[in-house]
């Protein structure tokens, strides 16, 4: 079990080493300026001040230096905290910024994803095995997982906030509120948070009600199964150790899903113009601000990372086969 | 696209689920049909016929996949304007002279939705296909050669699964001035390929230590030719599911690409339409026949695919026929 984890370990060591070498390579492979893309704002410059501020810039910006050391500072950068300026929000930092915004997706994603993948779980094991039940799951859950995400951000909000007004369906709190830890701004937040909850939570609850129902038929089928109701056990009991077979791939399930899961909460915080990470993102492109986003995807690639590393250990911990061969490694 | 997952039971490292919402079908390793002779497959293909017609999931999904391709081929011939084109009538409802009314600024919903639809089907089709070339490439390898080459796979497998794909695209799409179709859908493929491959090295694995594969090599054919002949097949109806899901999803994957802006520019798409109706605040003017229509169809049709979907499973499983 020690050769799980030690795989575990480098692969995830390598995936970081991927994700950062990628997000670096993108943009010095691309075509574009930045810096000459910063110094068209400013006006009235003379070739001898353009080439002087260019020269300032790519300095500040670190760009002045062959490639292989803009490599190396980067890896620099990211150890110690320094992830780069913003050319948006001018001078402001990009760590500052992400973690501004960061809050507001992790408020979003964290319940969205427990909740569904816990009611789901139950949901699909529930209409396993009930006949009435399985005939409105399935044909709802299909229909949920086939949605696109961008049409349930449109859809949502313009029943329950345009046409009848219970929920405000954009910003993170009222825009006439300043932040400050009372009632009525906390109110605001919760009341912001609904929708955009509602069609993250949503979206994902029929893929995994739909997946926990065909495990559980399955194991129910599975030649365990059968022996134990030979043995005349419980129905009750069968079904319970079904229900814990079938969170093992499903738990796996979540894990491999996670970037998905991201992508869609993305498109969900810039449908709902929620400040979040996603908001952030999309900031960053329609203003060309490509150290922004090279902050932002190393934030949500270290992300998914520790997530399925949570998820790793949730799996030892729920699976006693890995859990009793661990403890027989170390004994 | 959200995701579920349901897969093999088997090993926690050998998952075979699909992204994007869509779950893969139940197909336990063991219960792969395995028709070793040229007569058994005749009679294999039969059965499948006679359960196929028979069943209800099958012919409803199909029928109504059949009647949305058949819209995406002639609705923008039937269509009474180009999908761009100004009618110089905005926001109208929908009615007899706009079927699905206009934008606010007096293009044809109709006309845009149609051409979206056969936008998705195409990035769709894109994406399954170059998913399954990669995914099998490698997914055989992996499985046939095992040793270092298989961890190399898998960990690469696992390391491109924990990338952030629609971060990757915004990343990249915003540095590519015009980015197409084409683009687009190699780009779902180039990400979704894990998906494939896991599912083809697993079975891959299962299949090579059989007897007939054994027999293969002992009559001295090479490692190629035992694939393409003797694995393959045994595992197509598999692979033929997984390749429907992935198809669905890709389409659900190009749409939020396109909401967002990074799709192809150059044509009109159902993300693309729902983007202009949310910046053009078609929900607070109640401008509902904008972005209503693509959305609806898109969800029908990757809807009527997972059901057509688990009638395939049902006919090629004989396992799940029975209840």
């Amino acid at each position: 079990m020690r050769r799980y984890l030690t795989r575990k370990i480098i692969t995830y060591v390598l995936a970081f080493f991927v994700g950062v070498t990628i997000d670096w390579g993108i943009p010095h492979l691309m075509p574009g300026d930045p810096i000459q893309n910063l110094l068209s704002r400013f006006s009235g410059l003379n070739s001898a001040s353009y080439a002087a501020l260019y020269h300032q810039f790519a300095q500040a910006f670190g760009l002045n230096v062959p490639l292989w050391e803009q490599y190396l500072n980067y890896w620099k950068g990211i150890f110690t905290g320094n992830w780069g300026i913003s050319i948006w929000a001018t001078g402001a930092k990009v760590t500052t910024l992400v973690f501004q915004a960061m809050p507001y997706t992790l408020a979003l994603l964290v319940p969205a994803v427990v909740l569904s993948y816990v009611l789901g779980n139950r949901l699909g094991a529930a209409a396993a095995r009930r006949k009435w039940l399985d005939n409105t799951v399935l044909p709802a859950g299909y229909i949920f997982q086939a949605i696109p995400y961008p049409w349930l951000a449109l859809v949502v909000p313009y029943l329950l906030g345009d046409v009848w007004h219970v929920f405000p369906t954009a910003y993170g709190y009222g825009q006439g509120l300043i932040p400050t830890w009372d009632w009525t701004f906390i109110s605001s937040l919760l009341d912001h948070w609904f929708l955009p909850f509602l069609t993250v939570f949503l979206v994902s609850l029929g893929g995994w009600s739909i997946g926990m129902r065909n495990l559980v038929i399955y194991e129910l089928e599975n030649d365990s199964s059968r022996y134990m109701r030979a043995l005349g056990a419980n129905e009750r009991v069968i079904r319970r150790y079904a229900y814990r077979n079938a969170s093992l791939p499903q738990l796996s399930g979540l894990a491999l899903a996670l970037g998905v899961i991201i992508g869609g909460n993305i498109v969900t915080e810039v449908a709902f113009s929620y400040p979040g990470l996603g908001h952030l993102i999309f900031e960053a492109i329609t203003n060309e601000d490509y150290f922004l986003l090279q902050g932002i995807f190393i934030f949500i690639v270290v992300g998914v990372l520790i997530a399925n590393f949570v998820i790793d250990l949730v799996y030892i911990s729920v699976d006693p086969r890995t859990r009793l061969s661990m403890q027989g490694s170390t004994t | 696209m959200s995701e579920s997952v349901s897969e093999v039971p088997q090993a926690p490292d050998t998952p075979g689920a699909v992204p994007g919402a869509l779950a893969t079908p139940v197909a336990p390793v063991a219960g792969v049909p395995i028709g070793a002779g040229g007569g058994g497959r005749a009679r294999r293909q039969s059965d499948f016929l006679y359960y196929g017609l028979r069943n209800k999931k099958l012919i409803i999904g199909i029928t109504v996949e059949l009647l949305l391709l058949l819209l995406a081929i002639i609705g923008p011939i039937i269509a009474k304007y180009p999908d761009q084109a100004y009618t110089g009538f905005p926001t109208q409802h929908p009615g007899s002279k706009f079927w699905f009314g206009t934008t606010d600024a007096g293009q044809d919903v109709f006309s845009q939705v149609v051409n979206g639809l056969r936008e998705s089907y195409l990035v769709g089709l894109i994406g399954a296909v170059s998913a399954a070339v990669i995914g099998m490439t490698l997914g055989f390898i992996a499985g046939w050669r095992g040793g270092i080459l298989d961890e190399v796979l898998q960990m690469l497998t696992n390391i491109i699964v924990m990338m952030p794909a629609l971060v990757l695209i915004i990343v990249i799409g915003s540095y590519l001035s015009h980015p197409n179709l084409l683009f687009e859908g190699v780009f779902i493929g180039l990400t979704t390929w894990p998906w494939v491959a896991r599912a083809v090295r697993a079975q891959t694995f299962t299949l090579r230590s059989r007897e007939f594969v054994d027999l293969a090599k002992l009559s001295g054919k090479r490692p190629v030719s035992i694939i393409v002949k003797e694995i393959a097949p045994n595992m197509a109806s598999y692979l033929f599911l997984v390749v429907v899901l992935l198809f669905g999803s890709s389409m659900l994957l190009a749409a939020s690409y396109d909401f967002l802006g990074v799709g192809p520019t150059n044509q009109v798409s159902l993300g693309w339409i729902m983007q202009q109706a949310s910046n053009e605040a078609a929900l607070q003017l109640h401008y509902w026949w904008w972005f209503i229509p693509p959305g609806a169809l898109l969800t029908a049709m990757v809807a009527a695919l997972l059901v057509a979907n688990v009638g395939l499973d049902e006919v090629f499983n004989p396992k799940l026929r029975e209840q």
